[in-house]
This record gives C-alpha cells, structure tokens and sequence, in this order.
C-alpha cells in the first residue's frame, strides 16, 4: 500500500492508505477528502485538483508533463512551484506522499 | 425523521447523497441504481477502458467506506418501479426487487439509456452499444480479439468518435458512418465539425458522412438457440461494408418513467426550474434526465438538456440545497470534455444561439479555439488541445466577460489578455 496525508487550507490533516497505481486526486475523491475535485475523473481536463506538493515528497513525484504545466496557469488558486494537478501523481508501492490542498478549485 | 430517497445511482445521485451531507443533513439517505456495480464514472468507458488499460476498481466514484462514514444507504442492483405519494409529499416507493422504501423527500437522478436502432439485424453477435458498464464490459474483450479486425461505428457523436479513435489506436481497420452530413453537428459548428472529419481521416478511420443505413447484415446461426454473428452494415444505395464488430453510438434518450407516473411535466427530460425543483414543486431531478432554463447566459431562453458530468455535479449540488430548503440556483458555466486518440477537446459554454464564430489559430496544427458570438459577446467556445486557453475562457466567463471578436482572432495577443467586461444587456 501507499499513505497519502492531504493538509487542507485550514491546516486539518486527513490521512489514507492508498493503492499503488492510484492517483493521489483518486484517492481523495473515492475517500470524500475535502480540498480536490476531480471533476474529469483524471482526465486532465478540469484543473480541480490542483495540489502544492510538500518538501519531502517533490523529489518523489516530480514535475509536470507539458499539457499539466499549461493548465496549472489556470487553477482557480494561483500556481506555486510546488504545484501539480494529483490526477498525474501516480501512487507508488509502499511510499508516503505529502500535499497541501488549495483553498480554492474550479 | 427525513428520509431522502434518490432514484438512480451514478455521477449525479451520488452527488446529491454527498452534498447532503457536506450541507449538515442528518436524516436518512436511501439511494437505489438499478446496475449491479458501485457508481462507477462512464467518461473513462469509452476511453481507457476500450484499450484494456483499466478495471473496473478505477472507474468507481466512491470506496465502500465512503458510504458507510456518511450513513448512505445503497441498494445496488435493483430498481425503483413504482412511487406513490400522498399530499404531504411523503410517499413509498416499491422496487422490482420486492423492496419497500418509505421516504419524505425524493430526488430523481435516472439519467438515459442508450437510444437503439430499429433496424433488422441488431441482435447479430458482434452489434454493441456503448452506455453502461456493462456494455463496456461486453465490448471491451470483443474488441480486443485478433478476429475483430474490421470495426464499423455507428454514429458521428462523440461515443462513436471516441469508439472509432480507441478502435483504431488496437490497430483495427475502423469505417465510422454518419447520418447527418457532418460529425458532432448537434453541438459544434462547422470548423469544429471539419477538424475532426480531417483528424480522424489522418489517423486511418474511413468516414462515410450522409450514410442512411438499411439494415446489419450477419450469418445465421448455426446452432438452435444462437444468435448468428454480424458481418456487416448495408447502406440504403446497397453498399456494403464489411465488419466484424458494430459499435452503434446514436444517442440517448432521458429516463422518465417515474417522472410520468408521478404525473410531473416532462418535454425531453424532466423538466426543472433553476433550483432543480420539477413541476409538482417539491420532487428534485438532476443530471441526464433533466431538462432546465439554459442557465448561460441569462435570457437567452428555452430549455436545454445537458448530458455531461459536469451539468450532473453541479444540478445534483443544487437539487441537494433545494431539498433542504436553501435558496439555491444553477448559475455555472457549463463545460464538457471528450478525448479522442491525442486530441483533446474542452468545451466552455453552451453555443446554443450563436450567431458567428471565430476560429483562434490553425486547426491544420491540431490546436486551436473556435470561438461563438452571439450578439457580438462570446457565449462558448471550443478548445482542441488548447487547455489553457480553455480554463481562461471558461474563467472569463463565469466572470461575465467577452474578447472582441476581432482581437479573438490574433493569436500573437494571449488570450487571457484579450478578455474585457461584456456589455450590459440593454432591456428593451
Ligand atoms: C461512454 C460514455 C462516455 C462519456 N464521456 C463523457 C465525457 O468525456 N465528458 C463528459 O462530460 N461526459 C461524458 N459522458 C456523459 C456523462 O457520463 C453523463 O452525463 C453522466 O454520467 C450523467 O450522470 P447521471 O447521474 O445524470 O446519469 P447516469 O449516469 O445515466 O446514471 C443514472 C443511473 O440511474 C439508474 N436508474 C435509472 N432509473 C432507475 C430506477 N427506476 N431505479 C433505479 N435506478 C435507476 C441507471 O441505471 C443509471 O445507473 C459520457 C457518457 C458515456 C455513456
Ligand atoms: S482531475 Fe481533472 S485535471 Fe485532474
């Protein structure tokens, strides 16, 4: 399995066990963690579920594809240079991912 | 005790349960899907899942747990038949399954279901539709099979297109024919339309446009009791083209059985005031099988019937509200989104009553906007693999602005810079 621990805007802590190949948006969305969307279900067509990426996790997952980096200029809350949209955050096996939602989504 | 029972169990009933009690509703939540899976999305069907590369476990809304932690009851596998009420508003409903289901409030999220052809040969092995999953289900494994070489699609919409797209990404031969003289008409304009006859036709699909079908040809069965299997579709000037898979995408149509046996008004879908409220005043209706006021932009008139899952999020949010008696009105900007192969479409706005349209640089590159004025003020546009400029203009209108038609058009100027406050209507 993989742990996700999702920070909201107002510093609440929600943690769950994910499955590996599972995006990190997925598992927010199917657990009901408030903060991310997910509106097109991973699609990469909406831009809910734009995260900021903790410290410890960006070596992990990385920066964004081509077509994520145009649409993160249009989250509802401005982009930082730890943003991704969690739908392209795949989880891997037996790792444990950090990310701070946004306060605001599409 | 309330008891809220929604009839229908996918993108927008699921919704509602949640937004229920996202608003602090405590009472009893009963939602009944006549499928035997969990609410699972339909957008990734005819997508991933038609290439194989994904199961059923990725397509699902919400985990079991999801269910359980809020007290939402789900009754999968069995539908609602009957409903009675009395003056109150209060009623049962009874199930094919035998179930009783006594509730208070009643929100009807019944979707459509996938419109058939009456044509003779439809029941040859080989003929599918595409709406459920289970259709999916079916078709998936069909078409991977190495015997399924040559594929004949059934409709230029988008089901059809991203069938075609996905058939032709396994390597099969993929003929798709249309009715009308040009693909996706009922929702884009022409420069839209022409892309993607030019984009598929590039990516090795035949395209027939103004085919009028005659019937589905296959093989007698052999054995007693077995269906024959299809070898092909027979066009009405005798053409014949041969296939050993039918995908048959034709549209949909809105359930409204309930909706008629409650006597509430329907005219293409359940028809809905803003607030989602049906016409009995207190029975909510969302999703694919309701029909509201065209929200955007104000005063346009007549009603639409949306199917997407953006409008069924956002009308189930809305029905949820009303049922608790806030004021609420669907005032979103609606947008839609289809991938075929690598194209990526995104469209914003409804272009229902557009009367011009501008087209933001080259489709030949395989990018770019198709923009719709009506009265000289954007009221939609249509984004192929321009995702920027899609969350700007889906944005710049939410905000109530427009880009001039003749700055649309310039693509040294970013969009995002072009975009000025609309007029204010003028009341006559
Ligand atoms: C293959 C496919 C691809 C799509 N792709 C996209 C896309 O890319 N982008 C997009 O925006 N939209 C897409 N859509 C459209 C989108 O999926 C629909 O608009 C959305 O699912 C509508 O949700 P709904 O809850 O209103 O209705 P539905 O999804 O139709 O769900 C209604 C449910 O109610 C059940 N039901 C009906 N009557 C009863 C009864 N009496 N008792 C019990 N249960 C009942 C039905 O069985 C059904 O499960 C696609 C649809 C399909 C089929
Ligand atoms: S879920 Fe829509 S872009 Fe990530």
């Amino acid at each position: 399995m993989s742990t996700v621990v999702y920070t909201a805007d107002d510093g609440t802590t929600t943690t769950i066990e994910g499955r590996p190949g599972d995006s990190v948006m997925e598992t927010a969305v199917r657990n009901g963690v408030p903060g991310i969307v997910g509106e097109c279900g991973g699609s990469l067509s909406c831009a809910t579920c734009h995260v900021f990426v903790a410290p410890e996790t960006v070596d992990l997952v990385g920066g964004p594809g081509d077509l994520e980096d145009e649409m993160l200029d249009g989250t509802a809350v401005e982009r930082r240079e730890n943003s991704r949209l969690s739908c392209q955050i795949k989880l891997q096996d037996g790792c444990e991912y950090h990310v701070t939602t946004p306060s605001e989504q599409l | 005790m309330e008891t809220t029972l929604i009839v229908g169990a996918c993108q927008a009933g699921v919704q509602l349960a949640a937004t229920l009690r996202d608003l602090g509703d405590s009472g009893a939540i009963v939602m009944v899907g006549e499928e035997a899976h969990r609410p699972y999305q339909r957008p990734p069907l005819s997508k991933g899942w038609l290439k194989g590369e994904l199961e059923p476990d990725d397509v699902i809304l919400r985990t079991r747990q999801w269910f359980d932690d809020r007290d939402i009851e789900l009754i999968a596998g069995d539908r609602v038949v009957t409903i009675h009420r009395d003056d109150t508003g209060a009623g049962v409903a009874h199930t094919l399954g035998g179930r009783r289901i006594p509730f208070t409030r009643l929100a009807l999220t019944t979707g459509a279901s996938v419109r058939r052809l009456t044509l003779p040969g439809t029941d040859y092995r080989g003929v599918h539709y595409l709406r459920d999953a289970d259709d999916a289900i079916a078709l998936g494994p069909a078409l991977a099979e190495p015997s399924a070489q040559r594929v004949v699609v059934i409709g230029g919409g988008f089901i059809g297109l991203e069938a075609a797209a996905a058939a032709r990404q396994l390597g099969k031969d993929v003929t798709l024919v249309e009715g009308t003289g040009r693909l996706i008409g009922r929702v884009v304009a022409e420069p839209t339309s022409a892309f993607y006859l030019a984009a598929h036709r590039r990516r090795g699909t035949e395209i027939v446009l103004g085919a009028r079908l005659e019937r589905i040809l296959g093989v007698d069965a052999s054995a007693a009791g077995r269906r024959g299997s299809v070898t092909g579709v027979e066009l009405d000037d005798g053409r014949i083209i041969p296939a050993d898979l039918v995908v048959i995408g034709i549209g949909v149509l809105p359930r409204v059985e309930l909706a008629v046996q409650l006597g509430l008004e329907v005219d293409g879908g359940i028809v809905v005031d803003a607030s989602c409220l049906a016409s009995d005043g207190r029975t909510v209706a969302a999703g694919d099988c309701a029909v509201m006021p065209n929200p955007y932009p104000a005063g346009l008139g007549g009603r639409v019937r949306i199917e997407s899952v953006n409008n069924a999020l956002e009308q189930a949010k809305v029905a949820a509200a009303t049922l608790l008696g806030e004021d609420a009105t669907y005032s979103t900007v609606p947008w839609f989104w289809s991938d075929q192969a690598d194209l990526k479409l995104q469209i914003a706005g409804l272009s229902a009553g557009y009367d011009a349209v501008v087209v933001r640089g080259d489709p030949d590159t395989e990018r770019f906007t198709v923009l719709y004025y009506r009265d000289d003020r954007l009221i939609a546009a249509d984004c192929v693999n321009q995702p920027a400029e899609f969350l700007a203009i889906k944005q710049a209108l939410a905000k109530g602005q427009t880009i001039p038609p003749e700055a649309a058009a310039d693509t040294s100027v970013r969009l995002k810079q072009s975009f000025v406050d609309a007029p204010v209507a003028v009341a006559s």
